[in-house]
């Protein structure tokens, strides 16, 4: 399964809803104001760091730039484009999106 | 003919709580403080919760196709809009410093942001 998140997590529990359910394995992709999750010093850091051992977690380099935040993301997340967003939706069998 | 408000100055607040992009309210805020400023009014731009991410240097949209409207809080000076304060404590919950920001504001304890607020005629929240 992919997750897909797309919530600051400051606004909204989404991104903790999709962790708690999210079984190991699945892989959880940050994209517009969601990938605030994956930046150092943020709220959801120490949960986010927790799961990267049972779950791949991707965020969206394009949104991340968009605001500012390229030069913050901390280690063990990987960054992915357009494409590579598309890859991992054709990679899984099924998308969850988390609104 | 004058209008009856001529001349009347009031002091408007307007409470950024939202990050940028993700939804239109940082836009939107930023434009109402324009057409407001533009009214010769008294304007505070306040920045709290995921409002600070608005003001974080070094935004580039190219890529998500979306307007980058962040120079335009260093363009607000030149329409008199020189009131900008920033919550301390939704920046430290973000791993930010005023080092992050694009544009010098103040930065301030919850306890004198809301002496702030307390002082103004209007405040709207976006």
């Amino acid at each position: 399964m992919l997750h897909i998140v797309n919530k600051s997590p400051y606004e909204k529990n989404a991104l903790e809803s999709c962790l708690r359910f999210g079984r190991d394995g699945s892989a959880v992709l940050l994209i517009e104001d969601g990938v605030y999750a994956v930046t150092r010093g943020n709220i959801a850091e120490p949960k986010i760091k927790a799961a990267l051992g049972q779950m791949k977690i991707y965020a969206l380099r394009p949104d991340l730039e968009a605001r500012g935040m390229q030069d913050a993301v901390f280690e063990g997340v990987q960054l992915v484009d357009y494409g590579g967003f598309v890859d991992l939706v054709t990679g899984h069998t099924a998308v969850q999106s988390w609104l | 003919m004058q209008e009856e408000t001529s001349g009347t100055i009031k002091k408007f607040m307007f409470v950024n709580r939202r990050a940028p992009y993700g939804t239109v309210y940082a836009l939107e805020a930023l434009e109402v403080a324009l057409i407001s400023a533009a009214f010769d009014q008294d304007i505070s731009m306040v920045f709290l919760d995921d409002g600070v991410y608005e003001l974080v240097k070094g935004q580039q949209t190219k890529a998500i196709d979306v307007k980058n409207f962040s120079p335009a809080y260093r363009a607000l000076e030149g329409y008199d809009i020189e009131k900008l304060y920033v919550d301390a404590d939704s920046l430290a919950a973000r791993g930010l410093t005023e080092d992050n920001l694009l544009v010098p504001a103040q930065v301030l304890s919850a306890a004198q942001m809301a002496e702030l607020m307390d002082q103004q005629d209007v405040v709207i929240g976006f």
